[in-house]
């Protein structure tokens, strides 16, 4: 009762004490905030950069040095420079030969949780995903984690088909079935005990691949062709 | 002479506010504070310590500030005053994880900004530094934060041991032995708290009626 006595007789100096002591915190609140975005924001983006290459390595084995892309309007891969923001990015890998291991693809989609973000590698000369990775998931600890830890599914994106038709489409749609039953070589193979999550994953490659292997892939034929072409004059000089 | 004796009981006071946080006053085991970050991040060992070594970081700086400023602030916006301080450096907080490492970061997830809410930080802001001296703050901060770390991680050793077979992702057990995934599930930590604050009670119980 006493304290709310005390409010009630307070004076006008007392509310511009308070305003006074509010925005001194504040304004000592808002400098340490900056200064300590400021001092981490350097190191902070070379973690990020250094974890995703590390992924880009993973899912393209043999690459030691990547390369960012965009894909244009036209659908033709074009080298970034700073400051462009294309409609979607992948990473080129080569090995030591300066030789093109594979593409690696950046993909999202709704898992159990929230929104899973995966990479996985892509080898155009194969037709075929050499790696997977997950960049970030909350999925459950000791189920939906499995995608991230468990052998027998990440062997699934050794050799996963993703081979185009005659028309420039891919094949055959990958697709996660049940643990146990895959029988061709595009399907993925799911765990039992993260059905959803493992489910989720095959979704997001599935619709991923449908949209990019296929402009990867001509694009790859292209460069390849000018390459060969370039050869010949080569030889025939 | 009176100057001596005053300082002396000082220095006894001082020890006791540093030693109560570790065990007689343990902000978890004994004041049950804190219990979001407590439940949720102490699935494994690694993730209770950096939460629990966040969580300090928090409470010693915005004991500091606040028993700095404790005879500035007016009484009727010392909450909100709090509020404001802690906020700040659980921001610097947040940033200096990421510095340190982006897959810490990830797993501690949205936890880190919960610590603005996190009750042990702003009723030791309240009941203690702002009734007290900068150097009394710090000892008290310090061992409420100890407090919090030490059983934060006794509770996610425990669970990372039986849930997931390993301590600080090393393997313990041999090949064969079936995890108790409950135990990283949130039901877990509600099991495991149960089990540590039996003990600590048992312990603490047999000491007053010996």
């Amino acid at each position: 009762m006493s304290e709310a006595a005390n409010i009630e007789i307070q004076k006008p100096s007392n509310s511009m004490k308070m305003l006074r002591v509010m925005v001194g915190i504040g304004i000592i609140s808002a400098l340490l905030i900056v200064s300590a975005y400021e001092l981490t924001l350097p190191r902070v983006q070379q973690l990020r950069a250094e974890a995703l290459e590390k992924a880009i390595f993973k899912v393209l084995p043999g690459t030691v040095r990547t390369q960012t892309l965009g894909i244009n309007a036209d659908g033709d891969l074009v080298e970034i420079a700073d400051g462009d923001t294309p409609e979607f990015t992948c990473y080129a890998g080569y090995d030591k030969n300066e030789k093109l291991v594979g593409y690696a693809v950046d993909a999202a989609g709704q898992g159990y949780a929230d929104i899973i973000r995966i990479l996985y590698g892509y080898d155009p000369e194969e037709q075929i995903l050499i790696g997977f990775q997950v960049l970030e998931s909350k999925e459950t600890p000791g189920l939906g984690d499995k995608i991230e830890k468990e052998q027998g599914f990440l062997d699934n994106f050794k050799a996963l088909d993703v081979s185009l038709a005659n028309d420039g489409q891919l094949r055959n749609k990958v697709i996660t079935v049940k643990e146990g039953k895959k029988q061709n070589s595009w399907e993925i193979d799911g765990i039992s005990g993260a059905t959803i999550s493992s489910r989720a994953i095959g979704k997001i490659v599935g619709e991923s691949t449908l949209k990019v292997v296929p402009i990867l892939y001509h694009n790859y034929i292209k460069v390849d062709d000018t390459q060969s072409d370039k050869k010949q004059i080569e030889s025939n000089e | 002479m009176s100057n001596d004796n005053s300082s002396s009981r000082e220095k006894v006071a001082t020890t006791d506010e540093f030693i109560k946080g570790l065990w007689r006053d343990n902000p978890v085991f004994v004041q049950v504070l804190g219990m979001c970050p407590v439940l949720a991040v102490s699935n494994t060992a690694e993730n209770a310590l950096a939460m629990g070594l966040a969580t300090a970081f928090v409470l010693l700086m915005s004991n500091i500030l606040v028993s700095l400023l404790r005879n500035f602030i007016p009484r009727q916006v010392r909450i909100a005053s709090y509020i404001l301080i802690i906020a700040t450096f659980v921001t610097v907080t947040d940033y200096a994880i990421q510095a340190i490492s982006v897959e810490l970061y990830k797993s501690l997830g949205a936890f880190i900004s919960l610590i603005v809410v996190n009750c042990l930080i702003l009723s030791r802001a309240e009941a203690f530094a702002s009734k007290n001296t900068v150097w009394k703050s710090i000892l008290d901060a310090l061992g409420m934060g100890i407090g919090f770390t030490f059983a934060l991680f006794c509770l996610g050793a425990v669970r990372e041991i039986l849930g997931n077979g390993s301590i600080f992702e090393w393997s313990i057990f041999p090949e064969g032995f079936q995890n108790w995934i409950v135990m990283i599930l949130p039901a877990g930590g509600f099991f495991t708290l149960a089990a540590w604050l039996l003990i600590i009670n048992v312990i603490q119980t047999r000491k007053v009626t010996s």
